[in-house]
């Protein structure tokens, strides 16, 4: 039971970062229906901003945060607007291949620029401890960068839903993202609506991208890929194009995922989490949450 | 069958193949050559075989590289272990592939657009993940010392049976079926063509070459790993199809082509490469998004035969 509660902690801090870099892939897939491959390569330039932020500025973490979301959203906005913008009209086939043309762009430049060397944050960038806690009479650790890693996720979601529900930058997102002809016509500047998104799911990636290379204290050139693709995963879980559903997904994925290596092997974690993704996609193709339209001729 | 275009294209067929292979017996062709000429027929074989799921059927799929690893891992099993022949290694390769795409077809081509395409990567992943866990097959370190049985003759014979059947098989009633599903999947199926069938139909066939494609890399190569059939390899034929033109055999196989050329010409740029790769990718998106042919296809026996025909005429 205390294993069992232990793997649910760590599922929950792991899926809190899937979820974070989900509401940037479900962002820019709801407004402009495109799988941005680049997204988890975003993440790992957030990680390497922040990497260098703190050992050669000298910054503490938080700085290290501001300056890596402050340059993703920048990088963001500058790849929409090089590489998808001209292709809004276009075939999306072809738009997705640009997509995975921006993200070998990024890992091969990384990996020119960086190298292959695997690097970590510091020792003490972040206060790091383990806190003894009984949870309903079981005791269990939790470290303190999980917690953080929480309430940033958290409170990240929280920013979120105020944004899209109340801000009039919010209603401009949902507009597009339902019908952007018919906001264009009431007067919205899509593209600039489009350029927030893109600067908002960037920003989350870059704080995610600090978080996850904090997590498992390792950053290279090719770390985004694979969250990158699990992330997406969780998007579709919870069905995409939702914030509530980049959440649920994120953390279910997340848990899943701990459970998995906890339980079985760590090297069945990857197929595992395909597979499961293709049993919800035909059990509830639009998601967890999801609704399904039938389209009609 | 024996019409004049017919003879004139198996006889460029037939041309091309007697260069290349004089040029082999006479020594012309070096082994950096030699490798990127194999790769080239396996590009086509698979570009090929991919666009008339993408392309024609119109269902995305990014899985080609789960069933190249199927067809790669079933005939090197053949081979290295059972000492079966070759050819027997390659049908099997093939048909275990296409089971596999029968297999993944029916429940995921329910699925629709991006949703298809986010399942098949996810199939290819579940593929490479077993290759890792099963300990028969090598797992993680892959299946090393495959016998060298692929040649020029071999691939260039399995290269024009893709294409001649795909291209039949397109101007059938079936692929016509396929090409109304691409172009509207509601009005296809209440025309009264079951769209399911169809698609899985499709689905199978170039899974089975996608297989024959992976058993002749494996019988090349010398050796697989799971980390031979990442996605990246699917996403690389896919951006051949694209790059060709979704609904363009021909353009299929001159991206093939091309972009296997630009590989080759840039081998040593190491990761410099696939920067200008990528960049490439962009700006060749972003300019010609329909890809180089469109849905055009270039014949060679068709313009020989008309130019013929005119000057017969004068």
């Amino acid at each position: 039971m205390a294993a069992f509660l232990q793997q649910i902690i760590n599922g929950l801090s792991l899926g809190s970062i899937y979820a974070l870099i989900a509401l940037g892939y479900t962002m820019v897939y709801g407004i402009i229906q495109l799988i941005n491959f680049a997204h988890g390569d975003i993440l790992m330039v957030g990680a390497y901003v922040g990497f260098l932020a703190v050992v050669y500025l000298k910054l503490n973490i938080w700085w290290a945060f501001f300056l890596a979301v402050a340059s993703c959203s920048l990088l963001g906005v500058i790849i929409e607007r090089i590489a998808y913008r001209p292709l809004r009209n276009a075939p999306r086939l072809a738009a997705l291949i640009t997509a995975i043309g921006v993200s070998l762009l990024l890992e091969n430049g990384g990996l020119m620029v960086l190298g292959t060397d695997i690097r970590s944050y510091p020792a003490g960038t972040i206060n790091n401890v383990q806190l003894p806690i009984t949870l309903m009479g079981i005791p269990i650790t939790v470290t303190t960068l999980q917690i953080i890693i929480l309430a940033v996720t958290i409170a990240i979601m929280l920013f979120l839903q105020y944004i899209v529900r109340y801000t009039w930058a919010g209603k401009a997102m949902r507009a597009v993202s339902y019908d952007s002809d018919a906001a264009r016509l009431m007067g919205i500047n899509v593209d600039n609506t489009i350029s927030v998104t893109f600067a908002l799911g960037s920003a989350f990636a870059a704080v995610a991208g600090i978080l996850l290379g904090l997590y498992y204290n390792t950053i290279q050139p090719l770390m985004g890929i694979m969250p990158g693709l699990k992330a997406f995963v969780a998007a579709v879980i919870g069905g995409i194009g939702l914030i509530p559903g980049a959440m649920v997904g994120g953390f279910a994925l997340g848990i899943f995922e701990t459970m998995v290596s906890g339980y079985w092997s760590s090297k069945m974690r990857d197929p595992i989490v395909f597979l499961l993704l293709i049993l919800i996609l035909l059990i509830k193709p639009a998601g967890l949450l999801g609704k399904s339209n039938t389209e009609k001729v | 069958m024996f019409k004049r275009r017919n003879l004139l294209t198996a006889a460029g067929i037939l041309f091309i193949y007697f260069v290349v292979y004089a040029l082999q017996s006479m020594g012309m062709i070096s082994k950096f050559q030699e490798i990127n000429l194999m790769m080239l027929g396996i590009n086509i074989i698979l570009a090929v075989s991919l666009n008339l799921i993408v392309g024609f059927t119109g269902q995305l799929a990014l899985g080609h590289a789960g069933f190249m690893a199927v067809g790669a891992y079933v005939a090197a099993v053949l081979t290295m272990k059972l000492h079966q022949p070759f050819a027997l290694a390659i049908v099997c390769g093939a048909l275990a592939a296409a089971v596999a795409g029968i297999i993944i077809g029916l429940p995921t081509l329910r699925l629709k657009g991006d949703y298809l395409a986010i399942a098949t990567l996810g199939f290819g992943e579940i593929i490479k993940g077993m290759a890792n866990n099963i300990e028969y097959i090598g797992g993680a370190a892959g299946l090393i010392g495959i016998p060298r049985l692929t040649n020029w003759t071999i691939l260039y014979v399995m290269m024009v049976i893709t294409i001649v059947v795909i291209v039949n098989f397109l101007n059938s009633t079936h692929g016509r079926a396929c090409v109304a599903i691409r172009e509207n999947e509601i009005a296809a199926e209440t025309m009264g063509i079951n769209t399911t069938y169809y698609k899985v139909m499709a689905f199978a066939l170039g899974a089975f070459f996608a297989g024959v494609a992976g058993a002749l890399y494996a019988h090349y190569f010398y050796l697989i790993q799971p980390t031979s059939f990442t996605f990246f390899r699917s996403f690389d034929v896919l951006v051949m199809v694209v790059f060709g033109g979704l609904g363009s055999i021909t353009g299929s196989i001159i991206a093939a082509a091309a972009i296997t050329l630009v590989n080759a010409a840039l081998q040593d740029l190491a990761v410099l490469r696939m920067v200008i790769y990528a960049v490439l990718l962009i700006v060749i998106m972003v300019f010609r998004p329909q890809g180089l042919m469109g849905n055009k296809e270039l014949s060679l026996g068709n313009r020989i035969a008309k130019r013929g025909a005119a000057g017969g005429s004068a």
